[in-house]
């Protein structure tokens, strides 16, 4: 179990105006889990993309054990014995797991071959998933098996696996976890790429950090505690948010029952969401997504309306009302999605400003807009959240994941809201960007303001929220008061909704 | 090898440059066609570009550049709003018949009354009506969900019957002896839109196409709802949490375009047309969709576009008289416009690599 698998040796890859990789070597032994860690935009994915044929790299060569390795594409990987599973899948959600699986396959065998190879290996690592379910149907861990199992049965020797938590409740990354240390014992290598910390150190017996495409830094993640490969991975000492003492007063935003339909075919239904949001006070909403989040924020930001009555904004009725006529009364919203829906990529910072902010911040007047004050206030957001952008005539496009968002956060912050909503604020971003943002919310709650937090990201969820509570299939577990919780209870929570609003029924 | 790469930004240069080359990549296509009809292509070209401007007769035809260009710039403006928005009116030409039919309802019905309001009355229901024929694909499409491009077209169809019905029937001339078409408005003092310089070809509707091109322009830059329509066409999603509401841009958009194209029809039919006919509508509303692209979907671009297409009205007009060409040749020279911008539009959008860079 010593051997070497698989050794990079100076890679290079240069995209115009940006090198990808710089001179990357390391090594994979046979059936280790291998964390690639790196923030956005530090190379793993080229990297990857590289091993598994996708990409040429202009220097360097990589051996598998031994022999030259030069995929020319990923068909050339796969028959090499590499597997990847990505973040990203690729399923049609209309046929069945085995339909999806035989359409990867150079010479499938019969539907019932396949189903019992399925079922074969589902059992035998512990990934219950039956072949002949719509994938349409799988909840997203289930979509990941059926990934992870159709990469499984090409026996590879080296599986990559990228962010592959990020779609999974505690409980099912548990799951994964057992089945990937099954395969390492067999000998299957595993190179795991990810920014959770906690979980490579849970898992992991090497890692290989990547910072601004260049290896930074091996450890051994089992005795290296996850500041310091937090800081490799930044290249700075990490600022930890604040928490400031803060009153908690009374409630402002209160939803009463909010229930709606479901939007469209793939769209959850909302159903009797009960929740107040009190001055001071930051709420976690936890849960994995496509359990109601885009449908609760649709609803609180005015796109979808609802009954009057379900959501109450310091005691008025406003779940009728549009997007400006909340805003107006304080209620601000920034959408997960960045770009097409918090601002629209191809227009300046200056006119995503006004997206927003045109009445809390009185942008136009008779239905003129003021374009001086438009770029003051663009101008504001970019000093005061410290967005890079050479200028703020800039196409949104064109800043990155974590600028932009500071960008939309600071946007509806500096609107001075009653009430912010935020969904996945940190989804993509890298460290320092978050933390800069979980400071803002942290701010923005110390000065009086209720905050709503939508993620994904327990560890972010824990680290600023007062009260948490658990999104699943539309229904919002009771709120709890997050100090003290464990991840059992969360688990708990974020699996069994409906269980938690059954018994606060009674 | 050649491969497409696509832009970070569109690129600013092609942005204006891809219509130019445009005009001149159907201008060699032209001339090839021109003598394969055993033309000389150069003449061809020169009676159809040139002439209109520069020849002994240009003082005849400048003038008829305003009378065809502002019904086209008029329309063209209404549709852009749309068309920005993703809001696809294609049946300007029945809102243009309508408009035209509503106000000329107005004048023949008060015929032989003198007033100075009827005028002004006939330019509110030449609105009206083609707004009233655009609400109904609008209408349809926010309350049903059913596709405007088809349903605006077929109106088309719908508005081109009726104006047949009204020339041989309801609007009739009771003194033309039995010939179709109606009484001569032009020959009707309050209702006639007039030369407003004599000999210039600026009347009422190029004025009203001029004011079009300066609201628009206003509109777009400066007010809330030119950001909306942008916002709309770049970012839909980013619009409605904007709080634009999806089926208001559309009754809105619509609404522009259908009144303008109506006031095109209208200052038409009591100007240089003069009288409904059967053969009243000649194209402009399906031209000026053409217009609005090769315009940029710009107030400016549409006013220069506007003249381009104008021209070659004119032009083909010339060529048609003095050397015989065939109708459907101008027509084919105008639908290749289209086809050459929509190409090299490619270029604002992505960047051509060649050879081995192009694998990358």
């Amino acid at each position: 179990m010593t051997n070497t698998l698989l050794a990079l040796n100076g890679l290079t890859k240069a995209y115009p105006g940006v090198v990808a990789n710089d001179d990357v070597s390391f090594a994979i032994k046979e059936g280790e889990i291998h964390a690639l860690l790196g923030e956005n935009g530090a190379g793993k994915s080229t990297l990857v993309k590289t091993i598994y044929g996708l990409v040429k790299p202009d220097r360097g060569e990589m051996t598998l054990k031994g022999a030259a390795f030069t995929p020319a594409d990923p068909r050339a990987a796969r028959a090499s014995g590499i597997g990847m599973v990505f973040q990203h899948f690729s399923l049609f959600d209309a046929m069945t797991v085995a339909e999806n699986i035989a359409l990867g396959m150079e010479a499938p065998p019969p539907q019932r071959e396949i189903a019992r190879q399925v079922r074969e290996v589902s059992e035998k690592y512990g990934l219950p998933l039956d072949p002949l379910r719509i994938v349409g149907d799988l909840s997203a861990g289930e979509r990941q098996r059926v990934e992870i199992i159709r990469c499984l049965l090409q026996d590879p020797k080296l599986l990559i696996m990228d962010e592959p938590t990020s779609v999974l409740t505690p409980q099912e990354v548990e799951v994964l976890f057992q089945t990937l240390r099954k395969l390492s014992a067999e000998g299957t290598a595993i190179l795991y790429i990810s920014h959770k910390l906690e979980e490579i150190r849970a898992l992991c017996d090497q890692a290989t950090i990547l910072r601004l495409g260049a290896v930074v830094g091996e450890c051994d993640p089992k005795v290296t505690s996850a500041r310091e490969m937090a800081e490799m991975m930044v290249g700075a000492k990490l600022q930890v948010p604040q928490r400031s003492d803060r009153a908690v007063g009374r409630g402002l935003l209160q939803l009463d029952n909010l229930s709606a339909p479901a939007p469209h075919q793939f769209g959850t239904p909302l159903r009797e969401i009960r929740l107040t949001a009190r001055i001071g006070e930051i709420t976690g909403i936890g849960g994995v997504a496509g359990n109601g989040q885009d449908e609760l924020v649709a609803a609180l930001s005015g796109e979808m309306r609802v009954a009057a009555g379900m959501i109450k904004l310091a005691d008025q009725p406003i779940g009728n009302l549009p997007p400006n006529a909340r805003r107006k009364l304080g209620l601000s919203v920034a959408p997960e999605e960045r770009n097409g829906h918090a601002a629209a990529g191809e227009m300046s910072l200056i006119e995503n400003a006004l997206l927003t902010g045109r009445v809390p911040k009185s942008l136009a007047s008779r239905g003129f807009l003021r374009w001086g004050r438009v770029k003051d206030f663009a101008q504001a957001i970019v000093a005061d959240f410290d967005v890079r952008t050479p200028s703020v005539e800039s196409a949104a496009a064109s800043l990155s994941g974590g600028n932009l968002q500071k960008f939309v956060v600071g946007r509806e912050i500096l609107q001075e809201p009653k009430v912010l909503v935020v969904n996945q604020p940190t989804w993509g971003v890298d460290a320092a960007a978050a933390a800069a943002i979980r400071q803002a919310l942290l701010d923005l709650a110390a000065k009086g303001a209720a905050v709503v937090v939508i993620s994904q990201d327990l560890d972010e969820l824990m680290e600023i929220s007062d009260q948490f509570c658990a999104l699943n299939a539309g229904q919002l577990s009771a709120p709890r008061p997050a100090a003290g919780l464990t991840v059992d209870e969360i688990g708990l929570m974020l699996g069994g909704a409906q269980s938690d609003a059954v018994r606060a029924d009674a | 090898m050649i491969a497409l790469v696509r832009r970070a930004a569109p690129s600013q240069g092609w942005t204006y440059a891809a219509p130019i080359l445009a005009v001149f990549l159907t201008m060699i296509v032209g001339a090839a066609l021109f003598a394969a009809l055993g033309q000389d292509p150069v003449v061809t070209i020169r009676t159809i570009f040139y002439d209109p401007l520069f020849s002994e007769f240009a003082w005849f035809y400048r003038p008829q550049l305003l009378v065809k260009g502002a019904p086209l710039v008029l329309i063209a403006i209404g549709l852009s709003f749309g068309f920005r928005a993703g809001v696809w009116n294609i049946g300007a030409e029945g809102q243009y018949i309508i408009g035209a039919l509503a106000g000329a309802a107005v004048g023949l019905a008060l015929y032989p009354m003198e007033n100075r309001l009827i005028f002004p009355l006939m330019v509110l229901a030449g609105a009206l009506g083609g707004w009233a024929w655009a609400m109904i694909p609008a209408v349809l499409r926010v309350r049903f969900g059913t596709n405007e491009i088809l349903v605006s077209l077929m109106l088309v169809y719908v508005a081109e019957q009726l104006l047949a019905s009204m020339a041989l029937g309801a609007m009739r001339n009771p003194e033309g002896m039995g010939f179709p078409g109606s009484r001569n408005l032009a020959q009707y003092p309050s209702a006639a839109n007039l030369e407003l310089i004599a000999g210039s070809g600026m009347h009422w509707g190029v004025v009203a196409a001029f004011i079009a091109v300066i609201f628009a322009y206003i509109m777009l830059t400066r007010h809330v709802f030119g950001f909306q329509v942008r916002l709309a066409g770049l970012a839909p999603r980013a619009a409605a949490f904007s709080g634009v509401s999806p089926g208001g841009l559309i009754l809105v958009c619509m609404g522009i375009s259908g009144a303008l194209a109506g006031l095109a029809g209208l200052f038409e039919v009591a100007g240089p047309a003069g009288q409904v006919s059967i053969d009243f509508n000649v194209g402009y509303g399906f031209t000026a969709i053409i217009v609005a692209f090769l315009g940029r979907l710009h107030p400016v671009g549409i006013l220069l576009a506007g003249g381009l297409m104008a021209l070659t009205y004119i032009g083909g007009e010339i060529a048609q008289s003095q050397l015989g060409l065939p109708a459907a040749a101008i027509q084919l020279l105008q639908g290749m416009l289209l086809f050459f911008l929509l190409a090299v539009d490619v270029l604002t959008h992505y960047r051509v690599r060649f050879g081995k860079g192009a694998e990358a």
